[in-house]
């Protein structure tokens, strides 16, 4: 084994691929090669052997380093194999997978069979010697390639090595990405600021700036992840914060982009009336609370209640829910308020709970 | 002549106890009535509660509707308070219904005594109760315990004095 370099397995100039067999282990001597199982190409002018898992561990040999070789069969739980006598190795051989051996033969062990093949193929090139009439450089090197003329990747080989290639350059990008990560950060962060800057100067300039121009904007910002997000971060904990939040409520109508805690939602809608938002925080006797417009009066609530019940004669919870379209908690609430005022008045029995209109 | 029930009597919410305080006063005083004047009606002067619950007054079957012992205890307090009610018991079974009340039934005899100008005079109360001159009047029937009580508010007013004679009680009036 100690006759074999190191080699990308580029072929060269006037090189030719004449076979490749997968499922080749390699052999120093009757030892098994510490090497695993790989491909075994034969060219014009060398042998050449692949790990299959590792692309990197390739090794070639001269063929002009063949002495004979021979079949030896398979047999029980062996796989069938070629036996290559060798010369000794160069002198000037590139150092390869094995300083020395004490064999001067190596073994191919056709794991998946292509031994037959590979025997007449290897017989033909030992026979024809095409390596003498088209001589090539030194074998080659791990070193990056061209010497003198530039080194054509062809054939399977060569898509192989470029697929390679291109999968260390893929690493390289990522890991040159995980680097820069800090830098996206701080890119992301500058990203913020202007466009909470930007946010910022359209709800002071909300005469300048058209209100289309603005729900553009905003659907843009909003596309970006970033609707004028109000942080805890940014804005720190406190009443500041729950003020800013609750202007951010009135505004939308809808939960921020960020999770809130039901505590600081809570302390945010406490703050609508103050603040002048159109939105009001209901707290029921029962302690269910709930966000309502401003304009959803008590007087409205209880006099459409009232209505609705006494044109029915009675109701109750579910069948009040079903005709308002509400959650039978909400319309139960309502049902409730209005007994609260005195508007109307209950039946409890086994049939249930049901509202009638406060006829005492 | 049949009773007259109440449009509240077939009014479900009627045999709730109403939350809301201004409404259960309301319904409250509604029942007291309706109960008062049923006994009146039937001239009950005393109720059993177990029995008051099965009674149609408190059990409207046609609605299927009844009161709750709770609330028909809630019920009989009011007509305590009001002096309409008293119990004969610690546990509170059975009481005295006084749909008129003693110091009422008290101001009825009197006028009954003034009007025929019978003032100064000196009546028992069998007389007064079962007697042939006062048949027609309200009083008439008049339960004795119930006479008693009118006649002693009477006499705390002054207008009258009880007085124990050879057979049992008698009154004068002043």
């Amino acid at each position: 084994m100690d006759r074999f370099s190191w080699s990308n397995g580029l072929l060269e100039i006037n090189e030719t691929l004449v076979i490749q067999q997968r499922g080749v282990r390699l052999y120093d001597g009757d030892d098994k090669a510490k090497l695993d199982v790989g491909v075994v190409l034969l060219s014009t002018h060398r042998l050449i052997w692949r790990d299959i898992k590792n692309h990197e561990c390739c090794i070639s040999m001269p063929l002009s380093q063949i002495i004979f070789f021979e079949e030896q069969a398979a047999g029980i739980g062996k796989s069938a194999k070629i036996v290559i006598h060798l010369h000794p190795p160069l002198v000037n051989k590139e150092p390869g997978p094995y300083q020395h051996s004490k064999y001067s033969y190596i073994k191919l062990s056709f794991k998946e069979h292509g031994q037959i093949e590979f025997y007449r193929r290897l017989t033909e090139e030992m026979t024809q010697k095409r390596w003498e009439n088209t001589p090539v450089s030194q074998p080659i090197s791990t070193g990056t390639g061209s010497q003198g003329g530039r080194t054509r990747a062809v054939g399977i080989v060569g898509i192989e090595r470029k697929i390679e290639e291109k999968r260390k350059e893929t690493d390289k990008n990522i890991s040159e990405a995980f680097e820069d990560l800090s830098k996206l950060m701080v890119k992301a962060k500058e990203m913020v600021e202007v466009s909470r800057s930007i946010a910022n100067k359209i709800k002071d300039k909300q005469g300048d700036i058209t209100e289309d121009e603005t729900i553009r904007f905003k659907s843009y910002l909003l596309s970006m992840g970033i609707a004028n997000p109000v942080t805890r971060e940014t804005h720190g904990s406190g009443t500041h914060y729950h003020m800013q939040l609750a202007k951010q409520l009135g505004d939308m109508l809808q939960a921020p982009l960020e999770l809130l805690s039901p505590e600081d939602l809570v302390n945010a809608c406490k703050m609508f009336e103050s603040l002048k938002l159109p939105l009001r925080l209901r707290v029921f006797d029962s302690g269910v609370m709930v966000v309502q417009l401003q304009s959803h009066s008590e007087e409205e609530m209880i006099a459409s209640a009232l209505d609705n019940v006494s044109e029915k004669g009675s109701l109750t919870a579910e069948e009040f829910a079903k005709l308002l379209g509400l959650s039978v908690l909400l319309s139960k609430e309502r049902l409730l308020l209005a007994e609260k005022m005195g508007h109307l008045c209950r039946d409890d029995s086994v049939e249930g709970l049901r509202f009638y209109p406060n006829l005492f | 002549m049949s009773f007259e029930w109440p449009w509240q009597y077939n009014f479900p919410p009627f045999f709730t106890l109403q939350p809301n305080v201004d409404t259960r006063q309301k319904q409250l005083a509604a029942w007291c009535s309706l109960a008062l004047s049923y006994c009146r009606h039937h001239k009950l002067y005393t109720l059993d509660v177990m029995e008051a619950q099965e009674s149609p007054v408190f059990n409207n079957k046609k609605i299927e509707r009844k009161l709750s012992m709770e609330a028909i205890q809630v019920v009989f307090e009011e007509l305590r308070k009001k002096g309409n009610l008293e119990w004969l018991d610690k546990n509170k079974s059975r009481c005295l219904v006084m749909w008129r009340r003693p110091e009422e039934w008290g101001k009825l005899i009197y006028q009954w005594v003034s009007k025929n100008g019978m003032v100064n005079s000196v009546f028992t109360l069998y007389e007064l109760s079962s007697g042939d001159d006062t048949e027609g009047e309200e009083f008439h029937g008049l339960e004795e315990w119930m006479l008693m009580r009118s006649l002693q508010a009477l006499q705390t007013e002054g207008k009258a004095e009880i007085i124990t004679m050879d057979d049992g009680k008698g009154v004068k009036f002043f």
